[in-house]
């Protein structure tokens, strides 16, 4: 009994010395930059050979060829911004998920909000415009003063006498 | 004093000049976007007997190949991909044909790397042993001019600076080549 608990004492020990040596190894492993790192950039990025889909997603050669080249271009310590900018300047502005802001881009982030705000004054000013024009309404006369009313109930009594 | 019944009406105000003016500005610049926009989705390939726009590549090598410069010339313009399969499978004919070609000088090759990563595109090149002039589609301005569907594409272009033909898909023979080329060439 003795012997086995003096086993099972090394067989923790080995194992825990096992464990103490992996921790370091996987930490080794982990790649710069991640998958994560480099997909966060790519998912801003479209390939032209695959229309509308993103490039962290797209299953293609071509794609594929792009990621490594964004993971490349990570490793030697570009930042997002030059990544982007040496995309556009090989393979064009279309690579954007998100235009610049510059020249005739301006329409795509002004035209919107332009447009919904004048679509909001117009039907502010056609709101504001029918409340005016509803008709007014006009508080009938009190019954004691309305001639008809007072008739009616003169009648009404005369007919119940 | 308004009697039971009575609407009350208000008049109605027109809106200031200004604001129309605007409006109608902003509309009509919306139409000639749009209107632009759809001219140039729809403006197709270039066709063959027209001109075609000058463009400049600068090859892998640093060389800038100015086409307005090539007239005179037949040029053949090959868009290709390290990526792409039958790129690689129509690489060697490409090949084989410009060689018979290149001691005459009047036909010129040009390959033109869409969408591609340079080292890939470099060893593709070594890989088929490539030796006529090619360069990456810098900015995608050159395949977007000719409004390419994807590759490879040939477009082969005259004497006089007009396309002649255009070839879709891989060539599978260099008589495909040699048959457009050499009519190019009598004219």
């Amino acid at each position: 009994m003795k012997q086995q608990t003096r086993n099972h004492f090394i067989f923790i020990v080995i194992l825990i010395a096992l464990f103490w040596g992996l921790v370091p190894a996987v930490h080794a492993q982990t790649p710069f930059p991640s998958d994560n790192e480099v997909n966060q950039i790519a998912s801003k990025l479209y390939c032209p050979v695959c229309e509308n889909i993103p490039l962290d997603v797209c299953g293609t050669t071509a794609c594929a060829q792009w990621r490594e080249l964004i993971r490349q271009k990570l490793a030697e310590g570009w930042t997002e911004e030059q990544i982007n900018d040496y995309f556009v300047q090989q393979y064009g502005e279309r690579v954007l998920a998100v235009p610049p802001r510059r020249g005739f881009n301006w329409l795509f982030y002004v035209l919107p909000p332009v447009i919904f705000l004048v679509g909001l004054g117009i039907v502010i000013r056609m709101l504001r415009k029918n409340r005016k024009s509803a008709p007014a309404v006009i508080p009938l006369a009190e019954p004691e003063n309305d001639p008809y009313i007072q008739k009616m109930e003169e009648t009404l009594r005369q007919h119940g006498e | 004093m308004e009697s039971p019944g009575e609407v009350n009406k208000t008049a109605h105000r027109p809106l200031p000049l200004w604001v129309t003016i605007l409006a109608f500005m902003v509309l009509l610049g919306f139409l000639i976007f749009i209107g632009v926009g759809l001219q140039r989705a729809q403006a197709g390939p270039i066709t063959i007997g027209k001109k075609v726009p000058n463009f400049d590549l600068t090859t892998f090598d640093g060389e800038t190949i100015r086409l307005e410069n090539l007239l005179g010339k037949v040029v053949v313009i090959n868009f290709w991909a390290s990526w792409c399969d039958p790129c690689a499978q129509e690489a060697e004919i490409i090949e084989q044909v410009w060689r018979e070609y290149e001691p005459g000088g009047e036909v010129v090759f040009l390959g033109i790397g869409y969408t591609d990563i340079e080292p890939k595109a470099l060893a593709y090149l070594e890989q088929y042993d490539i030796t006529y002039p090619n360069g990456p589609d810098l900015g995608t301005k050159i395949s977007q001019m000719f409004r390419i569907r994807g590759v490879p594409e040939t477009y082969f272009i005259d004497r006089e600076g007009k396309l002649a033909y255009f070839h879709y898909g891989q060539f599978v023979s260099p008589s495909q080549i040699q048959d457009v080329i050499d009519p190019l060439l009598e004219k």
